[in-house]
């Protein structure tokens, strides 16, 4: 029978190759799933696999996700690192689009291109306001991150739709919940003409580089890690447990805020109640594919956004629901969980026959041969 | 205006009893150790899936079947990751979650519009005709009485039967459990099964009686407050059926409210329930004594038998 054997170390070969052997049983499992539905398995697969990069105009528009992704993950690779359970920054992402969209619509028709600074840190702000509320019940009342920051997200989406059908609808908007639509000035610069690709992207590989300086160079980064590894050992260390739970959460909730705000004042360019698109959900994603790498993830935000537009272009092509995107997602990360079993186990056949029967066995044999 | 009072209960009992259903199965994974954060994603597939099956089959009973075999299959794969390849708990739950989201809005899109046949009316002979009590408490569905049975047999099952022992002794400490003899991992992976057959048919009892219809998200965070309920209620059956009604009340409050012409947005009266499950947690988490007094103490922890 199959065994599950612990390794002396974890195997850093299994470490990277369980996301890959992860995604190869991912796409089985969709190439089964297309031919059941009828639909040609190789079409699919070159539906989310190959069409979503092989134009430059898609590229572009890959980059589009991967911006949001990437930014959303990066912080929550801090969090997951430190064990703070934070799965709430899809409401953090949307309380960063509210601050930001109300600075947005403050601005005339004079205002300078400089608001976009002020747009990006009302994002920031308001993403780590909304964290910082589930930092000070975990802290103070000892409250379970993960329902609080989940609770959260319904209450942020309640407060835009609120919004968005109140004080900040537009009057000239025909009645539609949304707000009207923002200033040119507010717009994050794009870095070439032709392309929807923003600074954003920019901004979101800098951070892959700053997390990893932070996390790989830094003595605050290696504090903020051993409380997740080896909380008693960081005790002894003299490492704050409550340090490192506010500075994750602020660091996983502004950049989710950030990514709300780069959102909105980017692609969306007004508040609408379909600005949650559950990029925050899909981060958790990113980062645990991602290996809570700062590099990992870039890779996973590049193949999650592949899923995202794969998804758009199957209801165009095939006519199959766009919400394929969710189950390809969800069964990625399913499949991650049960490879990265590799990494601290290792698969032994082990003949189902008791010891001692087998070394009788081998005496009676032997005695034969004598 | 009695009658108000009565329909208020009525519908009180009613709502909670979604919550009830899937809480009483995650506090029977909870005893045995194991957190399932997946509970909204097993919801969201049973609830297609028990609708699906009522308007395939026009029977209602079928359709809780469906919802509970939902429920149980999803259960037994987060149950095989977690207590044979040891996952992290909370990671696959939450894979779970994602995984249920995306499932059911992908397997219902066909379903979003259709409606069900008309649905029974159900009343209890000559208690229904009380004042008062009659049409708040005897003209219910039988699942609302099926949900108080299972908190009594819940008590009897885990204080006074040795299977219900055996159970919490896997809970409190697998390794003592094993020692004995217990095969610990299939019992924890039936616990898990029970938690999912329990929340799926909650699942199905929300879209083929509560609101008999199919919305993609139609759970709505139901599942994360159902496992928040199990913390309300300190693991215990009562406490969580009581938390399940409170909630149940706080959903119809708001309800109650819009109807009156309250004056507040209805987005605020739409976010009661969340907020207040944080406050309840906040409250309730305050002592931390308190729930580790209650709390099985490997709760989340995985258990890997020595060999």
């Amino acid at each position: 029978m199959l065994r599950l054997e612990q390794r002396a170390e974890p195997s850093r070969a299994w470490s990277i190759a369980s996301p890959v052997l992860a995604l190869v049983l991912t796409v089985m499992i969709g190439v089964a799933l297309f031919a059941a539905l009828g639909k040609d398995p190789v079409r699919g697969l070159e539906i989310f696999l190959w069409e979503p990069i092989n134009s430059s105009y898609r590229i572009g528009e890959l980059m589009v996700k991967v911006t949001p992704l990437l930014i959303i993950a990066l912080g929550l690779s801090v969090c997951f690192r430190s064990n703070v359970w934070n799965i709430g920054a899809e409401g953090q992402y949307v309380i960063g689009a509210i601050f930001a969209g109300g600075i947005a619509l403050t601005a005339g028709k004079d205002t300078t291109h400089f608001i976009v600074l002020a747009v990006l840190l009302a994002g920031v702000v308001g993403g780590m306001l909304w964290a910082a509320i589930v930092a000070f019940l975990r802290d103070r009342f000892n409250a379970n991150e993960i329902l609080v920051s989940l609770m959260l997200v319904y209450v942020a989406e309640q407060l835009l739709n609120y919004m968005v059908f109140g004080p900040w609808k537009d009057p000239q908007g025909y009645n539609f919940p949304q707000s009207k639509t923002f200033e040119v000035a507010t717009q994050i610069p794009r870095l070439m003409p032709g392309s929807r690709v923003s600074i954003g992207i920019v901004i979101a590989l800098a951070g892959v580089a700053a997390l990893w300086v932070f996390l790989f160079r830094t003595r605050a980064g290696f504090a903020q890690q051993v409380g997740g590894l080896a909380p008693q050992a960081a005790r002894y260390a003299g490492f704050s447990s409550r340090k490192a739970l506010w500075l994750a959460l602020l660091v996983s909730g502004g950049a989710a805020g950030l990514a709300g705000a780069l959102q909105v004042a980017g692609p969306i360019g007004q508040l609408t109640p379909y600005v949650p698109e559950g990029y925050g959900f899909a981060a958790i994603i990113v980062a645990f594919v991602g290996r809570l790498h700062p590099v990992g993830s870039v890779f996973s935000a590049i193949l999650m956004s592949m899923f995202y537009i794969g998804g758009e272009l199957a209801q165009s092509r095939l006519g199959l629901p766009k919400s394929l995107t969710g189950v390809f997602q969800g069964l990625l990360l399913f499949t991650l969980l049960a490879c990265d079993t590799l990494i601290a186990y290792r698969v032994r056949w082990i003949t189902p026959k008791l010891l001692p029967n087998a070394e009788g066995a081998e005496k009676s044999q032997r005695a034969q041969r004598h | 205006m009695m009658d108000t009072y009565a329909l208020l209960i009525a519908a009180t009992l009613n709502a909670g009893t979604v919550l009830a259903l899937a809480s009483l199965g995650l506090l029977i994974n909870e005893k045995a150790g194991i957190v399932n954060l997946g509970a909204e994603g097993m919801l969201l597939c049973a609830a297609i899936a028990g609708f699906a099956a009522v308007v395939h089959t026009g029977s209602d009973w079928l359709g809780f079947a469906a919802g509970i075999g939902a429920g149980a299959v999803l259960a037994a794969a987060f149950g095989v990751l977690v207590i044979w390849l040891n996952t992290n708990q909370y990671a696959t739950g939450l894979a779970l979650s994602l995984f249920g989201a995306g499932f059911s809005a992908f397997a219902g899109i066909k379903y979003v519009q259709q409606r069900l046949p008309e649905r029974p009316h159900f009343e209890i002979p000559f208690l229904s005709d009380i004042p008062l009590a009659g049409p708040a408490l005897f003209r219910q569905h039988p699942m609302v009485y099926f949900a108080i049975a299972l908190v009594v047999a819940l008590i009897w099952f885990l204080d006074r039967s040795r299977a219900g022992l055996v159970l919490r002794s896997v809970g409190e400490n697998p390794s003592s459990a094993h020692a004995l003899g217990y095969p610990v991992r299939w019992i924890r992976f039936a616990a898990v099964i029970a938690g999912g057959a329990l929340c799926g048919l909650a699942g199905a009892y929300l879209s083929i009686v509560y609101t008999p219809l199919w919305v993609e998200g139609m759970v709505a965070g139901k599942g994360w407050i159902a496992l928040a309920l199990t913390t309300f209620g300190t693991w215990r059956p009562m406490r969580v059926l009581l938390g399940a009604y409170l909630f149940g009340g706080v959903t119809m409050l708001q309800f109650q409210l819009q109807g009156a012409g309250v004056d507040i947005a209805s987005q605020f009266l739409t976010m009661l329930p969340y907020i207040a499950t944080v406050v309840v947690l906040a409250l309730i988490s305050r002592n931390p004594a308190w729930i580790r007094i209650n709390m099985p103490a490997s709760l989340g922890k995985p258990f890997y038998p020595g060999s």
